[in-house]
């Protein structure tokens, strides 16, 4: 990554411009939702919210996929941890998310042995070096993780890896979008598209946005004049009534995306019904490895036994994810829930929506 | 608040020794209850004592970094480092070390030969004698390699008195140098992450260039080495223990251009990465340029500048002003953001 590259886009004075041009447009009252939790960190961090007109509401969405992760696949990550042999491998966003019974952290300090990787590919070396063991990747994460994670299944079962086996709670962007433009009580008056899953799905996955839901898009890179040219597109599309996908983030996103990630992640996973936490089940919207991978799918090889899901009284993380509350509506938000003790994972992940205002915005 | 429940979490997790928010509700619940006194209620880097006419100051800590060895140093160099500058922040000049080593079986005696030679080095360069020792050797197993205390005691210059209590109002932040160098440069020396060109931790002694900063301004208020936890906690404590408000810019805060992206990559914010080898300063605003023009005579004070100031409201809380104009909260690190860097 070339740091000056960034730079340019943390321009102040193109962020100023930006900035007063959207409040040239004295624009009506809009929501805006940012889907995705990487966004939602950057509006935070740089203060956006703090700049555009109060009219302008960005309302943060479902993308970020920790927040997402069903209770019942926080379960069997810890059921699967207190497996014999197991080395459990994953992301640390998962670590301190609370089960129904335990959390990893807490599993951890029972002497499982749980180890935070920054890449499937690590837990693939894990797998090699420990050969007695049987490692489990926790693969939790959009079409921005599921590609890589699609070529370590690959690479396992062409060097016949027989230890390394992937639990896949991954999800797919596109059918949730459809779920919150259909819902009738989510208002939403334009997105701004995730950067990261644009570069692997392309902006034409997103047509149905506009040919069937009328709905402004804009696919914004993650800095905060990319951000801030999102909101200005998105004002000027509404205003103009024209809705469009508008690609923003042209540097990384091309309209087709990137056949090959696709064709890898097509190539291991089909599509499944997924449970969404706090939204619940959206047809076609999970991840399931294929029966040719059948061998390293760890829902298949590992007999996995969950409690009873408990969804914590009074947590709204269900209609915080789809922008229907803000985290200070939340009864339990800074009370009962805290990153230091979550209740709900919308608190737990640094991308979820209610650490964010948490740590930016109290 | 829940966030005080020690009770709840009947194990003592990583997150206890991040530094950060849960270490602290640990050290208040746990360990000012098991000790009470009022020295150790001052909960500064070193505690300061008064025997006879002296005023002393004493500290202790230990070092269990992982990996020992990392591009910029190894564990040797931190725990010399480390303990000199939690005395140099009470404004001391650092006499005395004492080194405690647990060594797990095994261990290779020509890393510890290194790790030592460093230590010597180390002290030698801040001026300070390692006096008195112990070592432990435990099972294979029992400890990762080796983990080393160090405690130290030096004397606080007459008419010097700095605590994280001293901030007030006005007051500019002076920070001596880049964020984030070191814990960047441990997460990068760890198994799996390969760069062409490493970033090198930033250890080394702040106590020769303290006592620059005190010849020009005895009337520093605060100094703070950033530590685990990073600015942002440390920023937190003062705001906390001066109840007072502290108003930083990020446009002048230096972070290298390979830190800020691997920062970027990782998703870690370098308000919240360890340093050992930066201080920030509490200055009144009428000695700032000239404790800033000690700064940069030093070559670890050569990209240090004024990143902010104190302010009445709303105490208790850190505030950004944010590159683009905005603004938002900086508030504690909650828990492990880098495990065992230090």
């Amino acid at each position: 990554m070339s740091i000056k590259h960034l730079e340019e886009y943390r321009d102040p004075e193109l962020a100023r411009r930006l900035i007063d041009r959207i409040h040239a447009m004295h624009p009506k009252p809009v929501r805006l939702m940012e889907v995705c939790g990487t966004h939602t960190v950057s509006i935070f961090r740089s203060g956006i919210r703090t700049v555009l007109p109060g009219e302008i509401s960005l309302v943060s969405g479902p993308g970020c996929p920790v927040c997402v992760t069903d209770q019942s696949d926080i379960d069997a990550f810890i059921a699967i941890s207190r497996m014999a042999q197991v080395i459990v491998a994953t992301f640390g966003d998962l670590i301190r998310v609370p089960g129904t019974e335990s959390s990893l952290q807490a599993e951890r300090a029972c002497g499982r042995d749980i180890r935070v990787v920054y890449s499937a590919m690590d837990a693939l070396d894990i797998a090699r070096q420990n050969p007695d063991k049987q490692v489990v990747f926790l693969g939790v994460g959009f079409e921005t993780t599921a590609p890589t994670i699609a070529a370590t299944i690959l690479t396992a079962s062409k060097m016949g890896l027989a230890n390394y086996l992937v639990y896949s709670a991954h999800k797919t962007v596109p059918p949730a979008l459809e779920v919150l433009v259909t819902a009738p009580d989510v208002r939403i008056d334009g997105f701004i598209l995730p950067g990261h899953v644009s570069v692997i799905l392309g902006s034409d996955a997103y047509t149905f946005l506009k040919t069937v839901h009328h709905m402004p898009c804009v696919i914004a890179g993650f800095e905060p004049a990319d951000i801030l040219q999102a909101v200005y597109l998105l004002v000027s599309q509404i205003h103009a009534g024209n809705p469009q996908i508008e690609n923003a983030y042209p540097r990384a996103v091309a309209p087709e995306g990137n056949p090959k990630a696709i064709s890898v992640m097509n190539a291991v996973f089909e599509p499944v019904d997924a449970a969404w936490r706090g939204i619940g089940t959206i047809a076609g919207s999970g991840l399931k490895i294929r029966q040719e991978y059948a061998g390293v799918d760890a829902a298949r090889q590992l007999d996995i036994r969950v409690p009873e899901p408990v969804i914590p009284k009074g947590c709204a993380c269900g209609d915080i994810l789809k922008g229907i509350k803000t985290p200070p509506e939340c009864a339990l938000y800074k009370k009962r829930c805290t990153p230091v003790d979550p209740v709900g994972p919308c608190m737990v992940s640094s991308e979820g929506t209610c650490a964010a205002y948490y740590r930016y915005y109290s | 608040m829940k966030e005080s429940d020690m009770k709840k979490n009947d194990k003592i997790l990583l997150d206890h020794g991040s530094g950060g928010k849960i270490s602290h509700t640990m050290i208040a619940e746990m360990m000012l209850p098991a000790f009470d006194n009022p020295i150790l209620a001052q909960l500064n880097d070193g505690a300061e004592l008064k025997i006879g006419d002296d005023r002393l100051a004493f500290s202790t800590d230990t070092y269990v970094v992982d990996p020992i060895f990392f591009p910029g140093g190894n564990i040797g160099d931190l725990a010399v480092n480390g303990t000199v500058n939690d005395l140099a922040m009470c404004g001391a000049v650092p006499l005395f070390l004492s080194v405690g080593m647990v060594i797990e079986e095994g261990f290779a005696a020509a890393d510890l030969d290194v790790i030592l030679r460093r230590m010597g080095i180390a002290a030698q360069k801040a001026g300070v004698l390692v006096v008195t020792g112990d070592t432990k050797v435990v099972p294979r197993g029992a400890a990762d390699k080796i983990f080393i205390n160090t405690s130290g005691i030096g004397r606080i210059p007459e008419g010097v008195v700095i605590s994280g209590h001293r901030a007030r109002p006005g007051d500019k932040i002076l920070l001596s140098g880049t964020l984030a160098d070191h814990g960047i440069a441990i997460l990068t020396s760890r198994q799996g992450m390969r760069f062409d060109s490493p970033v090198a931790s930033d250890t080394a002694a702040l106590n020769l260039l303290v006592q620059r900063m005190l010849a020009v301004d005895r009337d520093i208020h605060v100094l703070r080495d950033p530590t685990r936890g990073g600015l942002g906690t440390t920023l937190n404590e003062i705001a906390g223990q001066s109840r007072v408000g502290i108003q930083i810019a990020e446009a002048r805060i230096p972070v290298k251009p390979d830190v800020a992206a691997l920062c970027e990559l990782l998703g870690f914010d370098p308000l919240y990465i360890a340093n050992e080898g930066k201080l920030v300063a509490f200055v009144r605003p009428e000695r700032a340029a000239a404790v800033l023009a000690v700064l940069h005579e030093d070559p670890l004070g050569k990209d240090a500048g004024i990143i902010g100031e104190v302010i009445e409201a709303p105490a208790g809380r850190v505030i950004l002003q944010t590159r683009i104009g905005g603004a938002r909260i900086v508030d504690m690190l909650t828990g492990e953001q880098l495990p065992r860097i230090c």
